[in-house]
């Protein structure tokens, strides 16, 4: 643990603050940590974990603001519940139980609402957890987009794995579950404003049976476990670069992306690897137990594109690179807002 | 060909991952290490923003030999707009009714009170768009608003809005403005070889705009100031085969311009898009380009015919000039005459999340493609 | 400045005004193809494609060209190391 000198400078709060990117990081440690966390900066995972009477308990809540509330693939109610009981799955935890809060915009339509609450029982049921209680409250119209839920979920460790940054050392191996962009992509083009189609889908699904597996085949070498959502792939592992102060070298070539997802980006002028997806995970494994890790991933359905994409040397410290084939090197950067398309 | 596999399907790109190809690339690179000459120092300078991008994107310049040196020149439409002409358009997107339009490069480009994505997050109606007729469908779809198009871009970006607004003047839509600011780069390289600080050797041609223009523009800069043009591709073969080119001309003593990018470039240029052009856009007389000062005949603005969909008519701009801070070298920068780290404000007044200037926001920025690759591994002594 | 990538014409649409839907990768836009009047548009055509307009059309013969004269590099080095193998008493060619 160590302490932030980061102040929060800034007069107003931007959209670039929610982005996840560099000045979401910005705002959690320049000001929400100072104060709730009395200024101590713990590994910022994607769960917390509390020790109770011998047990380690796994907990997270995420809030969910995505505009259009439906999409292909997937909608906000799913979304809301996979991507929780994911936050929990990359603390190396099983998912027990959600609470889940709706904020709702007065003149929803109660049947846009049905849909998101059927949504969310199917997805819950699909990710064998339960949702054992919440709260609603309605605010004025204009105020919501919508709809807003948070999701609060509990979880109970795996006693066979100890996942954290620190752990991290030169040699282990990154590795990829799937193609990545789908749900960033999806998204955009949903808000119908591109003028693009696409045969994409967003790529929201429950990641426990895969980190089951994991833990299964290879739990003395996984070492770190990340969903890359908001800020995509580029900033999870610029975060995992700061934290264990590590250099993350990517091979470019085998980073797995859809043809309409590099498509699109190539239209628009955007990175891959700043999409945000919402059913694809990074894990770091010892060399020794890389190609059992890989194994378990691919043998459950869902699975069968994982991918190894690169691995952790010791320089240069906390940056991610990717090298092409051709011998090319890039510095893989966080972004400092949202992925913006661009014409230049 | 690269490849890209999911699950063991071979995914290509047409017309771009051949020119990805390693092998090739590798001897491409091999071939201009035999040619240079070791106890020459080359300086060639990209002008095209896109290319100073691809450079950093696929790492070429470890594929070069030491002794060639990439200075990168001011082809970035964003990076050249003074901050007085920025304030200018964002002081139309407040006024009452307007739906202001602009593409995703200008959003976190800086004006006196905030950039685009700023403003919009505090409650004016700033939309993004990928293309010029977008921004007229919205006119379209809202009558009842008066939709702005904030135009910018070199002679590649200039023939689409020309042609927009001849569709708008066809579909009599009245509630649609242009705030042109496309610039133009032949006067912009003729600035950089009239500057008494630039010592380039020779020139990599901006490849899309060349689309439009032709070739035979260039030799303004092969005939006047002697110095090789080799129009470039955007790929990293295209960017090796055109400094192999460069390389080679030098050798033989040569200076001419050569289309390495002929896939796509006609050496006439593109007819009907220049005949569009000139129907709709007449040239200024001058226009003050961040960094390189006023440049005479080198900017594009509505002719009377089109006056109707004038923002700058419609809107009273106020053509507010505002004088970038002293400190700040953005101009000498963008002229290559600094390398965005020689800057005193790089990497401390100004970064990619609060910038001084377009250079260190746009993704074709020097000072953005120097602070993400070179100035990171500077400092952590790589 | 100028993000233009290259597409493949799949549909012609409005005839008058100079339409048609361009896939890039399996993504698909409609695009206006005004700018390639005089030389014409026809399915299948390869175009450089730039906010939302096609610029140019692709020559398939001076990409095949240019990667053919590429590939010859290094070429005529080979032959020459291939010869140098058969002296005896060869100086090393640096």
């Amino acid at each position: 643990m160590k302490t932030t000198k980061m102040r929060f400078t800034d007069a107003h709060i931007e959209l670039a603050h929610g982005a996840g990117g560099k000045a979401s990081r910005r705002l959690i440690e320049g000001l929400l940590v100072p104060y709730l966390m009395n200024d101590t900066l713990p590994e910022l995972n994607d769960a917390a974990y509390i020790d109770a009477d011998g047990r380690r308990l796994a907990i997270t809540a995420d809030s969910y603001v995505v505009k259009p509330l439906v999409f292909p693939g997937g909608s906000i109610g799913e979304l809301a519940i996979n991507g929780t009981v994911n936050d929990l799955a990359m603390g190396g935890a099983k998912p027990l139980a959600l609470l889940t809060t709706f904020i709702l915009e007065a003149g929803l339509s109660t049947s846009e609402l049905e849909q998101e609450v059927a949504a969310m029982a199917r997805a819950a049921q699909r990710a064998g957890v339960s949702v054992v209680g919440g709260d609603t409250k309605v605010v004025e119209h204009g105020k919501a987009d919508g709809l807003f839920i948070t999701t609060a979920g509990i979880g109970l460790t795996d006693p066979r794995v100890l996942l954290s940054a620190e752990h991290v050392r030169p040699g282990d191996q990154v590795i990829l579950s799937g193609p990545i962009g789908d749900h960033g992509i999806t998204v955009l083009l949903a808000r119908g404003e591109l003028d693009l189609e696409a045969d994409l889908t967003s790529d929201t699904r429950p990641l426990w049976p895969f980190v089951a597996a994991l833990i299964e085949a290879a739990a003395p070498g996984l070492r770190w476990l990340r969903d890359p959502t908001r800020g995509g792939v580029a900033t999870a592992l610029n975060e995992l670069a700061r934290d264990a102060k590590v250099a993350v070298v990517l091979e470019e070539e085998a980073i797995p992306v859809r043809p309409a997802v590099r498509g699109t980006c190539e239209i628009l002028g955007l990175d891959p690897l700043h999409i945000a997806n919402e059913g694809q995970f990074l894990a770091i494994v010892s060399p020794e137990y890389a190609d059992m890790a890989l194994e378990a991933i691919r043998g459950i359905p869902g699975g069968e594109d994982a991918q190894r994409i690169g691995e952790i040397q010791e320089d240069p410290k906390k940056v991610v690179l990717a090298r092409s084939r051709y011998g090319g090197t890039r510095v893989i950067d966080m972004l400092v807002g949202d992925p913006l398309p661009r014409i230049c | 060909m690269k490849k890209m596999s999911i699950g063991g399907v071979i995914i290509a790109m047409k017309y771009v991952d051949e020119f990805r190809d390693p092998e090739l690339i590798r001897r491409t690179s091999e071939e201009i290490h035999r040619l240079v000459d070791p106890d020459c120092h080359y300086r060639f300078m990209e002008v095209c923003g896109g290319h100073t991008f691809s450079i950093f994107r696929f790492g070429l310049q470890n594929l070069l030999p030491a002794n060639i040196e990439l200075v990168h020149g001011p082809g970035c439409p964003v990076c050249v707009l003074p901050v007085g002409r920025m304030d200018d358009g964002l002081s139309i997107a407040r006024q009452p009714d307007v739906i202001f339009t602009a593409f995703g490069d200008v959003m976190r480009v800086p004006g006196s009170q905030g950039t685009p994505l700023e403003l919009r997050a505090r409650g004016t109606d700033i939309r993004m768009i990928y293309s010029p007729l977008d921004a007229l469908k919205i006119a379209m779809d809202h009558p009842e608003r008066q939709v702005v198009l904030f135009a910018i871009g070199f002679e590649t970006t200039a023939p689409s809005t020309a042609l927009t607004l001849m569709r708008a003047r066809e579909l009599n839509v009245p509630n649609f403005y242009v705030f042109s600011n496309h610039v133009m780069i032949l006067p912009a390289i003729r600035t950089i070889l009239d500057s008494p600080d630039m010592r380039i050797d020779g020139f990599i041609g901006p490849g899309h705009v060349s689309t439009v223009i032709g070739v035979h523009p260039y030799e303004l800069v092969t005939e006047h100031y002697g110095k090789p043009v080799v129009i470039s591709g955007f790929e990293p073969l295209d960017l090796l085969q055109s400094i192999l080119m460069l390389v080679k001309q030098m050798k033989e003593g040569r200076a001419q311009v050569e289309n390495q990018y002929s896939r796509v470039v006609p050496w006439e240029g593109n007819i009907p898009a220049l005949e569009v052009m000139n129907e709709v856009f007449e040239v200024r007389p001058f226009f003050e380009w961040r960094g390189l000062g006023v440049i005479s005949q080198s900017a594009l603005k509505l002719r009377p015919e089109f006056a109707r969909w004038d923002a700058e008519v419609r809107f009273q701009v106020k053509g507010v000039r505002v004088t970038d801070p002293k400190a700040a070298q953005c101009g000498e920068v963008l002229k290559g005459v600094l390398k965005p780290h020689q800057c005193k404000w790089f990497g401390k007044e100004c970064t990619p999340e609060h910038p001084i200037g377009a250079l260190m926001v746009s993704s074709e920025g020097a000072c953005a493609a120097y602070y993400h690759h070179v100035h990171l591994r500077q400092a952590i002594g790589e | 400045m100028c993000l233009a990538i290259p597409g493949q014409i799949v549909e012609l649409l409005d005839g008058d005004h100079h339409y048609a839907m361009v896939d890039v990768s399996g993504v698909r836009r409609k695009i206006n193809i005004g700018l390639l009047k005089n030389e014409g548009t026809r399915l299948g055509d390869w175009v450089l494609l730039h906010v939302g307009f096609a610029m140019s059309k692709i020559s398939e013969e001076q990409a095949v060209e240019q990667l053919r004269l590429l590939s010859m590099l290094g070429e005529s080095d080979e032959a020459i190391e291939e010869i140098m193998g058969y002296q005896f008493d060869e100086e090393k060619k640096t």
